[in-house]
């Protein structure tokens, strides 16, 4: 009634999919079908459904828009397995997201899924096999179910293996299904049938050919419909040959596409670019995809061998710049972060100029200038630009002797910026990514390392004459850090601009906590935006920008305290009256294998690999993306992928050669909670005492307000109960590395070091997590017995760590300390502001109770800060310090 | 008589408003809730609101009239909870065909006088259909994900006999209303699809989804998109939403709806959010405004209330919709000669 709109297949999971004329070829995942991968078929005899969902997940990340799923095996009951694993995959939200294909060659599997599954999903398939009565009424209920199907191409007689029996039964499939079942034409999807081709039969010569026809008479004769099929059938013949099947399978898809195939089954890992075929293996592969020669199948199968395992590599087009303009090969150069000819080049360029500082202020800054430019306008991306100034460090080190020689350049900066972590913190990534980002601009960089007191920072600036500060800090005590500086800063009368940046830094802290103390201040917190920044406050008409920052945070800082929707807080008191029941006479508590603590000297850095979660690495790039679609992104994919190769490449240099030391220390007690709040841990005739936080924001009723003491046996219930607590480091060498890196000029390792570093270690937690689990609390061992439910037992208990979100409070770790001994044992140390220092380290606690989860304490109010100051034993004042972050503002 | 089809070309629709908050009023006891026949029945009653079109149909019967006096085009059976699954907690499953039956029938007597009375505004009665209290895509268990309280077959047999009592006691029409789960509503759908077909009959259906909160979701997950692709199988009178949330909150979710439907929309908004106490405070005024922000856009065919709304929020509704034209027939009107 109010628009007629198009026909287009439309789906849905969670959210919609639909496809129109415009949506690229329509990926079907198939890795979830038992009877294309074995890995998934024995994941499913043995129950192992959470590894089962992985497998699922990973298609959806890897992109794939609709998933298939198939459980056609003699040795399965194909209803039940269907059924439980589509309910499984409707309680994970990642993967529900995307439409399901029901696939099975028995209807009463596909109508077992067809039961189960909220959203349109599409059936595969059915066809005119059992005959016409038996399709209508399968086509019928699918209907009134609610989803699309495929149709194979397939009849009484068989499967349609020739161009007029496609066409054929597709047209009667067609007619029977709009006409007498009233079927929507556009939920309608062929299979015209794939069939391999080269096998050396004379009637399989065709199989190409005849698909791409029937598939252009399909889409151009049965409206609405589109055409599906499984790709990888038609390289069958090439098993083993993986680079003809990959460039099969992209010639195929390729010619497919162009005669209208809009969706299909492919493996995206066995697919080459088109574009990348080589000519030669493309002309072969097409001629028998498209049958233009009698002999193509011989002279593939011979060219197959020629090209078995040969590298896809053209050194000849890589080397073409070389033969540019000498500005064009410097410029390149920088570009492309390559380093090679950078030192020949930079000689000619020498020889050329008349003085040696004229190749930096002209040859090198136009370079830096064109990567500049890229970078601001999103054509590149951090890890390239801090490439480029690996480049540009190389080309300028080798100028130096010369420009020194010459004793009458000095080279122009555009300004002198110091750049420090605060004191207390040791977390730098993110403060060299921009100092290396501002050096590339023509900025001079004073950087003073992690940990420097306030007095040294203010000192250099004022000794060097900076034109600017830049701070950054990663936990939350360096936020106070920050606070203290710009206070001195105004003391002192300074007035240069301070920039603030650093992941827990934020620009509301900025405004209201900062700018009121010194006004000259702005929040950066990424490294793109620092150039234009700093380039604005440097300026001689800077007032007008810095006016308007100003401003900006005048008003931001009124509204925020002015903010109209205060949040409700409990008291202390009241909190603890809605704490987190546990139901203590029928938990299970399970007591630890091992009492005691534990010491990991030694660990092959190999056994984390397959535990790292790459996602923060990328972050720590300024490329945001989960991973693994990062890769396949479409604007940051190229830069990420490219990233993450040069990041395996050191990583396995770090486990080859052991570059890294890893140590863990970890210990697990008998322990109660007490008072309420705080937990008592018992070890070698001492008690130690763990102080939680407890949420104190109103909430719905039947809401817990929780505190992790919650998750322990209260002493009283004279039940005993177990708790742990832990630290790991892979930091130890990363020092070293990073500083050997520096020496020869490459930032970019020298910060990618670091965040692989980072990456191990929280890695490590999760491993050394499994293993307490599983071994030496064991709570989890019995995760390999057949029994499913002590299998979901697998991932309970967590292990929260000081400074996070359920226990923001850092002064635990010092009680994390002293219990295990952690620095002397392992030697990680704590700095004033309870960082850890190697930073690539993780501390935490485990707690094991099935109900424990992770959850936000939030904010807390003045009640609950004088309690905690009073069990802490510490003034009021001191507490206030430590947890400002979290209390609530006035 | 006119059809639904003919109406809603030539005006927006009024449905009717809550019941519940029209029968709190009444404070029934348990006995009266019990009734004559019902009074040695060996489970507490009260509360089962469903009942009472049989223990008190006159209280029923004089609500469907209040709606129909503030404007209400359509009311809604008392049968939100007539399903086996529903009745089970009261052990009243048998009662199941007579209480929609009866129900229908009381409505459609009410209707009939109304139109009697007013033939240019003839009244419709549509037989309303329940969530149940099971979901069929979400586990109530968390540590068995993959189980579920209730299948697919159970909910098509239980709301195939909900629907063919009310059809046999007379509605024109059949909502399908307060989707949580999509996958319930699909059941419901294919029990609505056997019945016309075995019968060989046209009824026409509205179904209306529920976006339990501000993630802009169902309960079970679904966006406004996806909820409306997976429900568009069925030929339908209109597609909508009701329940959880204000009309305020409830405009976004109808605009993308709205944009993405060629069926009819629908929209009984609840009077607000619910307070502290769970009452809805909204004034029909308030309420008033907020619907007429849906008219400026073009955004309804059918509208009406849910939770604490009660016919002076009716009234007001059926007054601002009645000087505005149905949704999508603004161009129309400007397209024809």
């Amino acid at each position: 009634m109010v628009a007629v709109t198009n026909k287009y297949l439309t789906l849905s999971g969670l959210e919609p999919l639909v496809i129109t004329p415009e949506t690229n070829f329509v990926n079907v995942g198939e890795r979830t079908n038992v009877t294309g991968s074995r890995k998934f078929l024995r994941l499913i005899k043995e129950e192992k459904f959470d590894e089962a969902l992985e497998v699922a997940r990973d298609q959806v990340e890897g992109g794939a828009q609709i998933l298939d799923v198939n459980m056609d095996e003699g040795m399965l009951d194909g209803v039940e397995a269907m059924t439980t694993f589509l309910n499984l995959i409707a309680s994970e939200p990642d993967i529900a997201r995307i439409p399901i294909m029901i696939d099975s060659s028995k209807w009463e599997i596909i109508e077992a899924g067809l039961k189960v599954v909220q959203g349109k999903s599409v059936v595969n398939s059915i066809s005119l096999k059992e005959g016409e009565e038996e399709f209508i009424r399968q086509a019928k209920l699918i209907k009134r179910y609610g989803a699309a199907t495929i149709i194979m191409a397939f009849d009484e007689d068989g499967q349609a293996d020739t161009y007029q029996r496609r066409i054929d039964i597709c047209k009667r499939s067609y007619d029977i299904l709009v006409d007498k079942v009233k079927f929507p034409s556009e939920d309608i999807i062929f299979d015209p049938n794939i069939f391999p081709v080269a096998t050396g039969m004379e009637e399989h010569r065709k199989n190409g050919v005849d698909f791409f026809k029937a598939t252009k008479w399909i889409r151009e004769n049965l409206p609405n419909v589109n055409v599906s099929g499984g790709v990888s059938n038609v390289s069958f013949s090439f098993r083993g040959n993986n680079i003809v099947r990959e460039a099969m399978h992209s010639a195929f898809l390729y010619h497919a596409i162009q005669h209208g195939m809009t969706m299909g089954i492919v493996n995206p890992t066995m697919l080459e670019v088109y574009d990348s075929i080589p000519k030669d293996l493309l002309e072969h592969v097409e001629d028998v995809l498209l049958d233009r020669r009698d002999d193509a199948t011989e002279r593939l199968l011979d060219f197959a061998e020629s090209v078995k395992g040969t590298k896809k590599e053209n050194e000849e087009k890589i080397l073409e710049w070389r033969s540019f303009e000498l500005q064009d090969r410097i410029t390149h150069a920088l570009v492309k972060g390559l380093d090679t000819f950078i030192i020949e080049d930079v000689e000619e360029a020498r020889v050329e100029s008349a003085k040696p500082i004229e190749v930096i202020e002209g040859h090198l800054m136009t370079g830096m200038n064109v990567v500049g430019d890229l970078f601001g306008t999103g054509k590149m991306f951090l890890p390239q630009v801090v490439k480029s100034a690996r480049v540009m460090k190389k080309a300028v080190a080798y100028l130096q002797p010369f420009i020194e020689a010459e004793k009458d350049g000095k080279q122009e900066f555009a300004g002198r910026i110091l750049m420090a972590t605060v004191k207390g913190d040791v977390h730098d990534i993110g403060k060299n990514i921009v100092g290396v980002v501002l050096g590339c601009n023509n900025y001079e960089i004073l950087d003073l390392g992690v940990m420097v007191p306030p007095e040294k920072i203010i000192e250099t600036a004022k000794k060097e004459q900076v034109d600017a500060i830049g701070l950054s800090g990663l936990i939350t005590p360096s936020l106070d850090e920050m606070v203290y500086l710009a206070n001195e800063m105004e003391k002192q009368e300074m007035n240069i601009p301070l920039l603030i940046g650093g992941a827990t830094t934020s620009r509301a802290h900025t405004a209201v906590k900062i700018a009121p103390k010194y006004a000259d201040v702005v929040h950066v917190n990424d490294a793109s935006r620092a150039v234009t920044v700093v380039g604005n406050l440097l300026q001689k008409e800077n007032k007008v920008y810095k006016e308007q920052i100003r401003a900006e945070y005048i008003k931001f800082r009124e509204q925020f305290l002015s903010r109209g929707k205060r949040k409700e807080y409990i008291s202390l008191q009241e909190a603890r009256s809605k704490k987190f029941e546990i139901d203590w006479q029928n938990a299970q508590i399970v007591k630890p294998n091992k009492l005691g603590i534990q010491v990991i000297e030694e660990l092959d850095l190999k056994v984390l690999e397959e535990f790292i979660d790459w996602s923060p690495f990328f972050r720590s790039w300024d490329l945001h993306g989960r991973y693994p679609d990062i890769l396949t992104d479409e604007v940051v994919g190229k830069q990420a992928t490219e990233l993450f190769a040069d990041a395996k490449v050191l990583l396995k240099r770090v486990l080859d050669e052991k570059l890294l030391k890893a140590k863990a220390i970890y210990g697990l007690f008998p322990a109660n909670s007490l008072n309420d709040d705080d937990i008592e841990v018992r070890f070698e005739e001492q008690k130690y005492t763990f102080l939680t936080l407890r949420q104190q924001l109103k909430k719905r009723d039947g809401v817990p307000n929780i505190a992790l003491a919650d998750f322990m046996a209260p002493k009283e219930t004279g039940i005993q109960d177990y708790m742990g607590c832990f630290c790991v480091t892979t930091g130890f060498g990363t020092d070293a590395l990073a500083a050997k890196f520096e020496a020869e000029h490459d930032d970019y390792n020298s910060i990618m070091i670091k965040a692989l570093a980072d990456r191990l270690a929280e890695a490590y937690a999760e491993y050394l997590h499994r293993k307490v689990r599983t071994n030496d609390w064991g709570y989890a061992s019995k995760e390999n017995l057949s029994n499913e439910e002590l299998i979901k037992e697998n991932y309970n208990g967590i292990r929260p760590a000081p400074g996070y979100p359920a226990c923001p409070d850092h002064l635990e770790k010092k009680t994390i300390w002293k219990l295990l001994q952690v620095q002397e044992k392992i030697g990680v140390a704590l700095t004033e502001s309870l960082a850890m220092w190697p930073a690539a380290s993780v501390s935490g606690y485990y707690f094991a109770n099935p109900a424990s989860k992770y959850f936000g304490l939030g904010k807390i109010t003045e009640d609950q800060l004088r309690d905690y100051a009073q069990r802490r034993k510490i003034t009021i004042e001191e507490a206030r310090k430590w947890l400002n972050p979290n209390l609530v503002d006035h | 008589m006119a059809t639904i089809w003919q109406e809603i070309e030539k005006r927006i629709l009024v449905l009717d408003g809550a019941m519940g908050t029209m029968l709190q009023q009444y404070k029934f006891t348990e006995e009266d809730f019990r009734g004559e026949r019902f009074k040695d029945f060996h489970l507490p009653l009260q509360g089962n609101n469903d009942l009472l079109s049989i223990t008190q149909p006159q209280a029923i019967k004089d609500i469907h009239a209040k709606y129909f006096e503030a404007g209400a085009d359509i009311v809604e059976t008392n049968t939100f909870s007539g399903t086996t699954i529903a009745m089970a907690d009261y052990e009243l499953e048998d009662l199941v065909y007579e209480l929609n039956y009866q129900s229908a029938k009381i409505a459609k007597e009410v209707a009939q006088e109304f139109t009697a009375k007013e033939p240019h505004k003839p009244r419709f009665v549509a037989g309303s259909i329940g969530p149940t209290n099971r979901t069929a895509s979400l586990s109530p268990d968390v540590n068995r994900p993959e189980y579920r309280a209730i299948t697919f077959d159970e909910l098509r047999i239980a709301y195939k006999q909900q629907v063919e009592a009310l059809i046999d006691g007379g509605v024109d029409l059949l909502l399908v209303e307060t989707i949580f789960d999509t996958l319930n509503a699909k059941a419901a759908l294919f029990a609505i699809d056997e019945v016309k077909e075995e019968r060989a009959i046209d009824i026409p259906i509205m179904v209306s989804g529920t976006i339990t909160d501000a993630s802009g979701r169902t309960l079970s997950g679904q966006t406004v998109e996806a909820f409306l692709v997976s429900i568009s199988h069925i030929p339908l009178l209109s597609v909508g939403f009701n329940c959880a949330l204000g009309a305020d909150q409830l405009q976004p979710y109808l605009k993308r709806l709205s944009k993405e439907t060629n069926f009819y929309t629908s929209a009984h908004p609840n009077a607000g959010l619910p307070n502290a106490f769970g009452d809805y405070d909204e004034t029909p005024e308030e309420m008033q405004a907020f619907i007429k922000a849906y008219l400026e856009d073009d955004l309804v065919n059918i509208i009406g209330g849910c939770c604490g709304t009660n016919p002076e929020h009716i009234r007001l509704i059926a007054e601002v919709a009645a000087t505005y034209k149905p949704r999508g027939h603004s161009e129309l009107v400007s397209e024809s000669h």
